[in-house]
């Protein structure tokens, strides 16, 4: 499978190095698949093998069912465990790639006896994936730089710390086999255009399929690979192996994407697809007029190019039309919100608050790009620039990747992680062609220095400053290649291939540091470094357990949307709001009740069958993503369907505060009062160590609710909405008649019903 | 009322006295019930005396039928020799039916070393454990209160024969009785409640009392254990032990405060516990404490030459009628409980029960994962226990390994004695699972080499 790109002339000593190169490179890849796999295991070394975070959750629970069930019940699995009470058909909303995935690995596993479990698949069902992710980028690479920039491009991939970000041993989210998917399809886009093989053309569709299945990133390749498409016609690339390599895709692909239920008539209803289709048309209007030039005469196919334009721009102008006219008749345009945010960065965060909420969907800043490609930052450019010496169809396709992917990156920092196969790639060209300039050179000069003592110094100002930036060598060099072979000075090129080597060694230090301390915390427990040892603060999964064993079965768990995943994978308890964040009327219907005082809060729970509520809380110890920090949100989430709530209502002079400045709606609303009851008593004055301050109203009772449970550091505190009581109709307005004058408020209190 | 259920006991006694096989009547017995754990552990010192004329091979021991349901343990010993050479000698009990005996009272039979003879008396030392039988009332508590329980018993002791002198006493964990019955003559010194001494008491009789004291020792319960044991030849045991734990007080009530538990320790929570210990073998090692959603950081283990502890807290605290479920899991050297009989066959020494300390386990499970190619299973236990027999598919099996399944109920640390498993295996099936991996290798990669060297194209190029 791997060969060497250029074999020299053939004979049998050639062949023997050309079969050593391959075995070579079968080794240096599988230690690659090694190094990505074993690089993701930190958080099961550091912490445990367990799964990660939000989604993950999710996919688990899901990848349980499935395993549980068959595959036919997972189609028609309508989940009534969360969402109540609307609930959810899980069958239909999700992508079915990574649980499938998983389910498919267990399910063969069993099959010949090694019974890990589900949880064990699924944990490291993201490291076994992301070898193959470098696997398949070697494969893309080779083909358009050949395999030394392939196997440079699979060792940068297997330990970017993006990607790692996503796919840490736990991490059992889409991402995790979309990449893979990803880039494979890309290889197989490339491989039929350079063979212009209808075999690889199938399998892209296959591929392509894959990635629909797995990840709403298909919209990406679907738009990608048209663009490549009508570049290549625009620069008069277009050739018989470009329409194979993209025909076929379009309309098989387009035929199994409409087969995965999450997309079925999206895929040919929505604005994401259209440019596919667009193309789709071009480039066989581009074929058309090819094949008659083929067979005319030049002048009668001057008259025939007149006479088609004419008719040609009168049905494109009633296909724009009609296309406008289907864009305009769907609410937003024929486009998702998520996906508008990527064209208009401004657009969610002014019009939808639950997407701008995810702080996944923010723009990423500049030390997230240093943080998350590093070196390769540098490196991408002078990939660039190798790739223009000569530019062919693939290379072209590997720019056009790099530059949209560079854009979408900057839109949502959670797009970063399409990035880093293009960096990757572009800087395992780089690498490689640099290498490549100095081995050789300093071989020549070791061989010239042999036969005779002659003069290298070609200006070694030159060469300095190739020490300085080594990467733009390749660009330089394979240019000028073409005339004679570049040659530097032996001193430069060994120094220069010294900081290379550096560079490489700094990448490496950096993704391991990455892997081990920034990416493989589970966030379902935390841990802190002090000086009595480690710290474990493990509230989460109490209080799930506790829910779990605790609770009855049926009872409906109300929380904010974050912890909805994970309330019904650990707990087991039906809740309201979930992580998959499709109903916002709903959400903001809790976000209103906890921006609501206690009685019209507990009205709007008890309507909602709600027995439990559910807060975090991290003033005790001090974890700043608790629900206070997030309470904003609810706030104008709740009031962007619930007007009566007003976020100004919450705000002194435009600041968040709860201290003694706060105003009374803040200090009164059930979020406050559940986030700190009786939180005094454990210091005496209420320091809130994540606001670092003390709170505004210390000393107060609830009426509807009840603790029944808190967490040992505080995280997590669950209360129970109290029973509504009986109303007996007389003694109440006795009761009342009696209490008008004095005791009024001290038996309101005592009775909130009455 | 006691007076009217004497009358009646000593009526049917009158009856059954003539049945009786033998001829026994007990000089003097001594009952100490200690109350001070959720487990009642009752001592019971008899002097029986044969008074017919043939001799008397056994006794028989009778339960109420609200004891006989709890009753997780009966043991007997003689005692021969006097003060300082005293010996003890284990003696068999078996659960016995009587045709006709009264309100489905329950017996045991314990059987003599040698017959006793006419006129002969023996010693004998009773231990039977009741688990269950502290009634919390008021069955619901809040956090701040301590638990009160009941305890019922008879003030004499239900026997079918004769009792000559008998003295009862209940130890109570603290000072604080809210009441008890009073069957003259009865009195209280602190911790000990004292019933008796009575006279000549006719058989079967009763007289109920009930003592209502606090009890805030942890009612530890495992409603379900199942312990799994895997032998491996290669050289380790791998036990799993699945708990499924409740607290089996009094049920808790309302709010359950976190200020109040971490600041008020002392008065809030008292019969509530978070800290269990598990007695482990020595040598252990690899062991993990989890739940089905992770590992739990809350544990300890001191490893010793006798044994290990492994100190380790539930995710929360347990209150009355809470639940947690949980998972150990360890490995032991396999020489140290692997051995070989005599006969050619192998067998497995291992301790039966549950491994946590004062628990009682309602449903205990122990499956026994013989290697792969093992044949002829068989258990045996000082007790009786039932027993059963699986198949179980683990890493590459082919034709799965036999499980011994052990099942007992009502089982209490006193259940923590040795038992084995025998069974017979050949050692070459240890390679069965190596000669498979490397023939799929080699399977694979001859496929390869086929694959390069065979052309498959249709056209020659």
């Amino acid at each position: 499978m791997a060969t060497l790109e250029s074999p020299p002339p053939g004979t049998s000593s050639s062949a023997m190095r050309n079969a050593f190169g391959t075995v070579l490179s079968a080794l240096i890849l599988l230690l690659i698949g090694v190094l990505a796999f074993s690089i993701r295991l930190f958080s099961v070394i550091k912490y445990e093998s367990v799964i990660h975070e939000f989604d993950p959750y999710f996919n688990y629970r899901v990848t349980q069912f499935l395993s549980k069930n068959g595959i036919y019940e997972f189609w028609n699995w309508f989940d009534d465990r969360t969402w109540y009470p609307l609930g959810r058909v899980i069958g239909g909303t999700v992508y079915p790639g990574l649980t499938l995935t998983a389910g498919t690995i267990w399910w063969a596993l069993n099959a010949i006896n090694i019974p890990l479990s589900v949880e064990t698949v699924c944990v490291f069902t993201a490291p076994v994936f992301s070898a193959f992710a470098s696997w398949a980028t070697y494969l893309l690479t080779k083909e358009v730089k050949g395999s030394g920039a392939g196997l440079a491009a699979a060792a940068l991939l297997a330990m970017v710390p993006s990607y790692i970000s996503r796919s840490v041993a736990g991490s059992y989210d889409n991402e995790a086999v979309a990449i893979f998917a990803l880039i494979f399809t890309f290889y197989l886009y490339i491989k039929t255009l350079n063979t212009g093989s209808l075999f690889y053309a199938t399998l892209n569709a296959i591929a392509y399929f894959y990635m629909v299945c797995s990840w709403g990133g298909y919209t990406f390749i679907i738009n990608l690979i048209p663009m490549h498409v009508l570049l290549c016609i625009v620069t008069g690339r277009y050739s018989p192996r470009l329409y194979i390599a993209y025909a076929p895709l379009v309309v098989l692909g387009t035929l199994l994407a409409a087969l995965v239920p999450v997309v079925g008539f999206n895929a040919v209803l929505t604005s994401e697809h259209f440019a596919s289709f667009l193309v789709f048309i071009i480039i066989h209007v581009v074929a058309l007029v090819y094949y008659i030039k083929g067979i005319l005469s030049p002048k009668m196919f001057k008259v025939a190019v007149t006479l088609v334009v004419s008719i040609g721009l009168v049905v494109c102008l009633i296909v724009v039309a009609v296309l406008v006219a289907l864009v305009a008749s769907s609410p937003t345009g024929g486009w998702s919100g998520r996906s508008l945010s990527l064209l208009d960065p401004t657009y969610a965060s002014k019009y939808i608050p639950i997407i701008a909420s995810v702080s996944e969907h923010q723009p990423p800043t500049w030390p997230s790009y240093f943080m998350d490609i590093n070196v390769l930052a540098f490196l991408v450019p002078a990939g660039i620039i190798a790739c223009f010496s000569p530019l062919s169809d693939a290379s072209s396709f590997v720019v056009l990747y790099i530059v949209m992917s560079v854009y979408f990156s900057g839109v949502m920092v959670r797009l970063m992680l399409v990035l880093a196969p293009a960096a990757c790639i572009m800087s395992g060209i780089a690498l490689s062609q640099a290498f490549d300039v100095f081995t050789a050179s300093i071989k020549y000069q070791l061989g010239r220095s042999a036969n005779s003592k002659d003069d290298v110094k070609r200006s070694s100002k030159k060469g300095k400053k190739k020490e300085r930036e080594p990467a733009d060598k390749p660009s330089v060099k394979s240019k000028i290649a073409k005339k004679r072979a570049l040659v530097l000075p032996l001193e430069a090129s060994i120094v220069a291939l010294l900081l290379l080597i550096m560079l490489g060694a700094f990448y490496v230090i950096h993704c391991v540091w990455a892997a081990a301390e920034a990416y493989s915390a589970p966030s379902i427990v935390l841990t802190s470094q002090s000086r009595d040892g480690l710290h474990v603060f493990d509230d989460f999964r109490e209080s799930y357990a506790w829910l779990s064993h605790n609770t009855d079965v049926d009872d409906k768990v109300a929380s904010w949307w974050d912890y909805g995943y994970q309330t019904t994978a650990m707990a087991n308890r039906t809740v309201i709001v979930d992580n998959n964040t499709w109903n916002n009327t709903h959400i903001a219907t809790v976000g209103t009740a906890m921006s609501s005082p206690e009685k019209a809060a507990w009205e709007i729970f008890n309507s909602l069958d709600v027995k439990y509520v559910l807060v975090v809380f991290g003033g005790l110890i001090g974890y700043p993503s608790d629900d206070i920090n997030k309470f904003l949100w609810m706030v104008r989430i709740g009031g962007g369907v619930f007007p009566h709530i007003k976020e100004a209502d919450y705000l002194r002079d435009g600041n968040y505060r709860i201290d003694s400045e706060a105003t009374p709606t803040m200090l009164n609303c059930l979020m406050y009062k559940l986030s700190y009851y009786r939180f005094v008593e454990t210091d005496g004055k209420g320091y809130d160590r994540v606001r670092r301050t003390e709170i505004g109203k210390k000393n107060f009772k609830l009426t509807h609710f009840e603790e029944v449970f808190t967490s040992h550091h505080w995280m997590v505190r669950i209360y129970k909405l109290k029973p509504q009581k009986n109303r007996i109709r007389g003694r109440a307005k006795k009761l009342k008649l009696k209490t008008s004058s004095g005791l009024d408020s001290k038996a309101a209190k005592k009775n909130p019903w009455i | 009322m006691a007076a009217r259920i004497w009358i009646f006991s000593v009526a049917v006694a009158l009856f059954l006295s003539f049945s009786s096989g033998h001829d026994l009547q007990i000089v003097n017995a001594e009952r100490r019930i200690d109350l001070s754990s959720h487990i009642v552990n009752a001592f019971l010192t008899l002097k029986v005396e044969n008074i017919g004329k043939d001799p008397a091979a056994d006794m028989l021991l009778a339960f109420p039928p609200t004891q006989i349901k709890h009753l997780s343990m009966v043991q007997a010993m003689a005692i021969t020799g006097k003060k300082k050479k005293k010996t003890y000698l284990p003696l068999d009990v078996k659960p016995t039916e009587q045709p006709d005996a009264p309100n489905d009272t329950g017996y045991f039979l314990v059987s003599f070393a040698t017959p006793l003879t006419p006129g002969e008396t023996v010693t004998l030392e009773v231990l039977y454990i009741l688990t269950h039988s502290l009634e919390p009332f008021p069955s619901e508590i809040a956090q701040s209160e301590s638990q009160l329980v009941y305890y019922r018993d008879s003030a004499v002791i239900l026997s079918p024969y004769h009792i000559k002198q008998q003295t009862t006493f209940f130890k109570t964990p603290s000072a604080r009785v809210e009441s008890f019955t009073s069957v003259d003559p009865a009195n209280r010194a602190g911790k000990e409640i004292k019933y008796g001494p009575y006279e000549d008491r006719a058989p079967y009789s009763y007289a109920p009392v009930i003592v209502h004291f606090e009890n805030n020792s942890p009612f530890a319960v495992v409603e379900e254990l199942v312990r799994e044991i895997e032998i491996s030849h290669w050289g380790s045991l791998q036990i799993t032990e699945n708990y499924r734990l409740t607290h089996g007080g009094a049920r808790h009530k309302g709010v359950f405060s976190r200020v109040d538990y971490q600041s008020r320790r002392s008065i809030s929570g008292s019969s509530s516990f978070n800290a269990l210990l598990a007695v482990l073998p020595p040598k252990v090692n690899s062991v993990y404490y989890r739940d089905n959603i992770g590992n739990i950081s809350t544990s300890h283990l001191r490893t010793g030459f006798k044994k290990s502890e492994l100190e380790f807290e539930p995710r929360y605290p347990l209150f009355g009628g809470w639940r947690a479920t949980f998972i150990i899991g360890y490995r032991v050297p396999l020489e140290d409980y692997l051995f070989e009989a005599p006969d050619g066959r192998r067998y497995l020494n291992f301790t039966f029960g549950c491994p946590l300390v004062e628990t009682i386990v309602n449903k205990l499970t122990i499956k026994v994962v013989l290697p792969e190619g093992s044949k002829d299973p068989s258990a045996v236990l000082p007790f009786t226990v039932n027993q059963d027999l699986q198949v179980k598919y683990s890493y590459l099996d082919i034709v799965g390994r036999t499980v011994v399944v052990l099942q007992k109920d009502n089982v209490v640390p006193t259940h923590n004695v040795p038992f084995q498993v025998y069974y017979t295996f050949k050692p070459i099936y240890m390679l069965a699972e190596p000669f498979m991996l490397v023939s799929a290798f080699f399977f694979v990669f001859v496929a390869s080499l086929a694959y390069v060297h065979i052309d498959l194209n249709i056209v020659k190029k």
